[in-house]
């Protein structure tokens, strides 16, 4: 109990960070950056994954692919907060020149594992990576979040194709279940559901979980993780733009950056 | 001077187009941005929300070409040229289909969203399609009348369009493919440029003017076909070539200006555009700076380069 409290709170000086970097930025994704933080501070500070920031290019290190890299805010914020950077880069972010690109870039930034935006295209580099610990004698995880929207990729199905086949039991992918895309809900736009059953017909043992509620996150990922048959899926049950109530499920604030007046009722909502 | 963006067009062309029955509009949960969202408005019924799975949206475009209708599609215009670029050699233009195909936020004036996002090879990849067009209009007139003059055209079509307002310099009166349009008349050398950079080598043109190098301006929004007789008659006139584009400097206008030139009247050709890099996060202003798209940069460049 204890414990989660204090992941409660870091999990609000991250979404505050957040918040304010994109601001900052005048830019990027807000809504989708709030909804996976949870699982990403469980990943980081719940003792899921094992890194080292001081050392980010540990060959042992587990990994994560941000798959929907528009939601970067969010791992940029954890990053810091992780220690791999300094906090004040924070308020660099998306201006010329910066390590934080308006989506991660794998070149330019400690603990970013791949470069991704293009959405489809993190899942199957996440893929490399676990086969790549097959070849390497490594026993590393892979953990990949990917959207619900980007789902609708069919890149993203040629990938869990191969994890399957290859039985990747080091691969656990999460998906933000948000319910929303750009231009509407996801059952509206392009019907994508039901998506445990299209992990299951690829060979994945699929759990659902809340994306929001740590005891559910620490668990269902730390079962994940001792699977050692199959890949895992994680369908997690989020809400996008989480903890700000103008920007719960509102697909407004997909792309849209918080203005100083709405940035200034977000933090005292966060407390 | 008023400013607007092509993708404005776009979408405001669309509207207008949707009279004729046969035009049927595809986007990939990128309608806000593409504006093709203003089709759907009035036409929801032959509006297809196809989701985040552009491939497919090109093979359905295709599909529905083959069956009697005029498809348009969007996306933007790294991911319409990029992840379904086999769609578009295999079923458009293999097939040579009635589809019109538009990538919108084109180039690094997309801005924040960075190098992922930037397409700086689309017209290369396009271009280089048997029965391809390409049209990177130079601003919102001649954006929709780019989008108007397609429905009559045969075969596959690419419209690059951009993110950012620029201003209007051209009436866009009947587009016609392969026509360039001279902006300004001069003497001593050829600036050859397409889309928002059409303006800049007017501004530039201008400032070069006050130094006593009298240059031609030459807007040429087809760059596949290119309009060979304007570009022809200007280089024998100045023998000194530049181009000008929001886009690497391989296999856009300055590649298509620098083929036809090298083989029928080979003279000094320079390109300004991206130099082979990928884009980055910043300001459209700052990116501009950075990569030298300024009135200033550019002449001062073309002035080194009659130096040197
Ligand atoms: C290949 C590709 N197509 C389109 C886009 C533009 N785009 C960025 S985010 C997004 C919607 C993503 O929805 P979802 O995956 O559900 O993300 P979330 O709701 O978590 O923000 C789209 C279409 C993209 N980045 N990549
Ligand atoms: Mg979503």
């Amino acid at each position: 109990m204890e414990d989660f409290k204090r992941l409660e709170e870091i999990a609000k000086t991250i979404r505050r960070n957040i918040l304010t970097m994109l601001n900052k930025a005048g830019s990027g994704h807000s809504g989708g950056s709030l909804s996976i933080t949870d699982i990403l501070v469980a990943l980081y500070f719940g003792g899921i994954m094992k890194y080292d920031a001081k050392n980010p290019d540990w060959e042992d290190r587990d990994r994560l692919v941000l798959s929907k890299g528009h939601a970067c805010p969010a791992l940029y914020a954890t990053l810091a907060q992780a220690g791999f950077f300094d906090e004040e880069l924070l308020w660099t972010l998306r201006q010329l020149g910066s390590p934080l690109q308006g989506h991660p870039d794998s070149k330019k930034l400690p603990g970013v594992e791949a470069s991704t935006g293009s959405l489809g295209n993190g899942i199957s580099q996440a893929v490399g990576m676990a086969l790549a610990a097959r070849v390497l004698k490594k026993r590393y995880n892979v953990f990949c979040i990917v959207g619900d929207g980007e789902m609708q990729e069919g890149l993203v199905y040629e990938a869990l194709m191969a994890a399957g086949h290859y039985k990747l039991s080091n691969l656990i992918v999460i998906v933000d279940n948000n319910g929303l895309q750009i231009d509407g809900q996801c059952k509206d736009i392009m019907n994508v559901y039901p998506l445990k059953e299209k992990f299951e017909a690829f060979n994945f043992r699929t759990y659902e979980m809340s994306g929001h509620i740590y005891k559910n996150i620490i668990d269902t990922l730390t079962t994940a993780k001792r699977n050692v048959v199959s890949p895992t899926a994680v369908i997690a049950r989020t809400v996008k733009g989480m903890g700000v109530s103008f920007m719960e499920n509102r697909v407004e604030y997909h792309g849209v950056a918080p203005s100083d007046e709405e940035l200034k009722k977000a933090l005292k909502e966060l407390g | 001077m008023e400013k607007k963006a092509t993708r404005e067009a776009y979408g405001k062309a669309l509207a207008e187009i949707g009279k004729d029955e046969k035009v049927v509009i595809l986007d990939a949960d990128l309608s806000g941005s593409t504006k093709s969202s203003e089709f759907k408005k009035v036409y929801p019924d032959r509006f297809f929300n196809m989701g985040i799975a552009e491939s497919n949206m090109v093979d359905v475009a295709a599909g529905m070409a083959l069956s009697g209708l005029k498809p348009y599609a969007s996306s933007f215009a790294v991911f319409i040229s990029g992840r379904a670029f086999e769609p578009v050699r295999q079923s458009i233009c293999y097939q040579n289909l009635n589809v019109v195909l538009c990538g919108s936020h084109s180039g690094i004036s997309v801005g924040e969203d960075g190098g992922s996002h930037q397409a700086v090879a689309d017209i290369a990849l396009m271009r280089s399609l048997p029965n391809m067009k390409v049209f990177v209009p130079a601003d919102y007139n001649e954006a929709y009348s780019i989008v108007l003059a397609t429905v009559e055209m045969e075969g596959p079509v690419y419209i690059r369009t951009s993110r950012a307002k620029s201003p209007i310099i051209t009436e866009g009166k009947n587009f016609e493919s392969a026509r360039a349009t001279i902006l300004k008349s001069g003497n001593d050398i050829s600036l050859i440029a397409c889309g928002m950079m059409s303006y800049i080598a007017l501004e530039a043109a201008l400032l070069l003017k006050q130094e006593g190098i009298d240059v031609e301006v030459i807007n040429s929004p087809s760059i596949k076909p290119l309009d060979t007789e304007t570009v022809y008659t200007s280089a024998k006139k100045t023998k000194r070539v530049f181009t000008m584009e929001e886009h690497s400097v391989i296999g856009g206008l300055g590649s298509a200006v620098s083929e036809f030139l090298s083989e029928n009247l080979p003279v000094y050709v320079h390109k300004i555009g991206i130099e082979d890099t990928f884009g980055e996060s910043g300001t459209k202003d700052d990116l501009f700076c950075k990569f030298g798209f300024t009135k200033e940069a550019v002449a001062k460049r073309i002035k080194d380069r009659l130096n040197g």
